[in-house]
C-alpha cells in the first residue's frame, strides 16, 4: 500500500473504535488484518471468515501451523474460545442474514454516494469477486481503510467510480491516511482529520465535494 | 473392516468414473479440504477437458490449481481465481471459459444441486454486469431477484477427516468449508478421507455428510504440496 507501519496502524486504530464488545467483524487482508491489535481487553468480539470459521484468533506461532486451520486467504489462524465451524453456505448465510455487524475492507476506488470499487483493476487480470460483493452489500457496516490517493496521486474518493463497482451505495465509513469520511444519504461528511494535514489538503486530494462536521475531531494518535 | 457396503475402495477402482470432458465439481478453500491423492490421480490418468466447480482455483502447486496449472481444465464455474496466475492467463489467452459467481451465491448454487433444487432466487451483485449476464430475473413480493441455477456434476470429491463404511464423514476445521456441499451435488460422489472406522465408530451427532451422499470412500495419501506459507 506504500504506507508506512505507523499510519497503516492509525488507520486500524481508528477502525478498531467502530469495534464493540459482542460483535461479529468480517476483515478484509492488508490493513484491516491489523484492527484487531488495538482492541482493548475489554472487548470480546467474534471474527468470521467466509470459509467457515466464527471466532477466528490470531496466527500461530511459527511450527504450530495447523494446514486445515486457515483464514480465507489460505494463511495458519487459530480459534478463540466459543470459536465454531461451518460450512461456506453457513458463513455466507450470517452475512446475508444480517449477522455480520462489521466488515472492513480495502478498496480501489469510493464514490460519494458509498460506491464500492475493488475487484478489479484496469489493465491487469480478472480475479473474480470472491465474497466482496455479499460482505459489501449485506454487512450491516461497511467499513473502508485506504491510501487518500493512488500511487499516480489521483483520488480515490471520488463523484462517480470509474472501476467496475463491486458493490452501490454500501460503504458507511471510509478511514484514510488524511481524515475520516461517513456516508450519509446528503453525501460525504469529514468528520476527522490525523494531523499533520489540514482541511486545505483534504479539499485538494478529494474528488468529490463534501460536507464539513461542526466539530472536527483531530485524531491525535 | 467388513466393508458391508463396498463403498471403500481404492484410488484406481474411482479412477474408472473420469473421463475426458467431464465436470468435476471439488471441495476446497485456497486448497484447504481439496483431496490431493484424487487430484494425483486424474493428473496421471491424463484426464483433459474437464468442467471444474469449485470455489475457487486454488494456487499453482496446491489443490484443483495443479489441474489448471496442467491445462486440464476447458471451463472454470467459480468465485475467485486470483491466487492462481495460470488460471488468469489462460483466461486471458481464450484457453480456459472462466464463469464467475459471488461466493455465498456459488455455495447456494452447489447446495441447490445438491438438495435437488433447480435453483436459487438472489438479490447479489444484481448492479454488476459480470453477475446478471444471462441470468432471468423474477419478481416475488414486489421485489425483483436473479435466478441462479442449481449446479451438480458428474463427480464430486470431497476431503474428509474420517468416514466410516457407510460414507458418514466428518471434517477437519476450516477444511470443511465448502466439503459438505459439494458432497451431496455430485452424480458420484468420492470421499477422500484421512481415516477410514468401523460402523459405529463415529458419534451420530458429529456426523456432518451422512453416508447417503456418498458412493466411495477412498484412503489419502495426505497433502503432496507444499503450502504457501510454509
Amino acid at each position: 500500500m506504500g504506507m508506512g507501519i505507523d499510519i497503516r496502524n492509525k488507520l486500524a486504530r481508528r477502525a478498531a473504535e467502530e469495534i464493540h464488545h459482542g460483535m461479529v467483524v468480517n476483515l478484509g487482508i492488508g490493513i484491516p488484518s491489523l484492527v484487531p491489535n488495538h482492541l482493548s481487553k475489554e472487548v470480546t468480539v467474534m471474527f468470521h471468515a467466509e470459509n467457515g470459521i466464527t471466532g477466528m484468533g490470531p496466527s500461530p506461532r511459527k511450527g504450530e501451523e495447523d494446514e486445515n486451520l486457515c483464514n480465507a486467504g489460505g494463511f495458519p489462524v487459530t480459534l478463540n474460545t466459543g470459536g465454531s465451524y461451518c460450512d461456506s453456505t453457513v458463513a455466507f448465510a450470517m452475512i446475508r442474514k444480517g449477522r455480520v455487524d462489521i466488515t472492513i475492507l480495502g478498496s480501489l476506488e469510493v464514490s460519494e454516494k458509498g460506491d464500492l470499487a475493488n475487484w478489479i483493476v484496469p489493465g491487469k487480470k480478472v480475479p473474480g469477486m470472491g465474497g466482496a460483493m455479499e460482505l459489501a452489500q449485506k454487512a450491516k457496516k461497511v467499513i473502508v481503510l485506504m491510501n487518500h490517493c493512488d500511487k499516480q496521486g489521483n483520488p480515490k474518493i471520488v463523484k462517480e467510480c470509474t472501476l467496475p463497482l463491486t458493490s452501490s451505495r454500501c460503504v458507511d465509513l471510509i478511514i484514510t491516511e488524511l481524515a475520516v469520511f461517513q456516508v450519509t444519504d446528503q453525501g460525504l461528511l469529514l468528520t476527522e482529520l490525523f494531523p499533520p494535514y489540514d482541511m486545505e489538503e483534504v479539499v485538494k486530494k478529494t474528488g468529490c465535494d463534501f460536507d464539513i462536521c461542526e466539530e472536527i475531531r483531530n485524531i491525535s494518535y | 473392516m467388513k466393508n458391508v457396503f463396498g463403498k471403500v475402495t481404492t484410488l484406481e477402482t474411482v479412477l474408472a468414473f473420469f473421463h475426458d470432458g467431464m465436470s468435476l465439481m471439488f471441495g476446497g478453500f485456497g486448497g484447504v479440504g481439496s483431496p490431493p491423492t484424487i487430484i494425483d490421480g486424474i493428473l496421471e490418468k491424463g484426464i483433459r477437458n474437464i468442467t471444474l466447480i469449485g470455489n475457487d482455483t486454488g494456487f499453482p502447486q496446491i489443490g484443483i490449481g495443479r489441474l489448471v496449472s496442467e491445462e486440464r481444465a476447458a471451463k472454470v464455474i467459480a468465485s475467485h481465481i486470483g491466487s492462481n496466475p495460470f488460471a488468469g492467463k489462460m483466461m486471458q489467452d481464450g484457453r480456459l471459459e472462466v464463469e464467475f459467481s459471488p461466493q455465498g451465491i456459488l455455495a447456494e448454487r452447489i447446495r441447490a444441486g445438491g438438495v435437488g433444487l433447480p435453483g436459487i432466487l438472489s438479490d447479489i451483485g444484481m448492479d454488476n454486469e459480470i453477475v446478471v449476464t444471462n441470468k432471468p430475473k423474477l419478481s416475488l413480493n414486489g421485489k425483483e431477484y436473479l435466478v441462479e441455477s442449481a449446479l451438480t456434476a458428474d463427480v464430486s470429491i470431497v476431503y474428509a477427516k474420517k468416514a466410516d463404511e457407510y460414507g458418514n464423514l466428518i471434517y477437519d476445521k476450516s477444511a470443511r468449508n465448502t466439503n459438505p456441499l459439494v458432497a451431496m451435488a455430485g452424480e458420484i460422489t468420492i470421499a477422500e478421507v484421512e481415516e477410514i472406522v468401523p460402523l459405529g465408530s463415529l458419534d451420530p451427532e458429529e456426523i456432518i455428510t451422512p453416508g447417503v451422499f456418498v458412493d466411495y470412500v477412498i484412503p489419502t495419501k495426505g497433502v503432496n504440496w507444499k503450502w504457501a506459507w510454509e
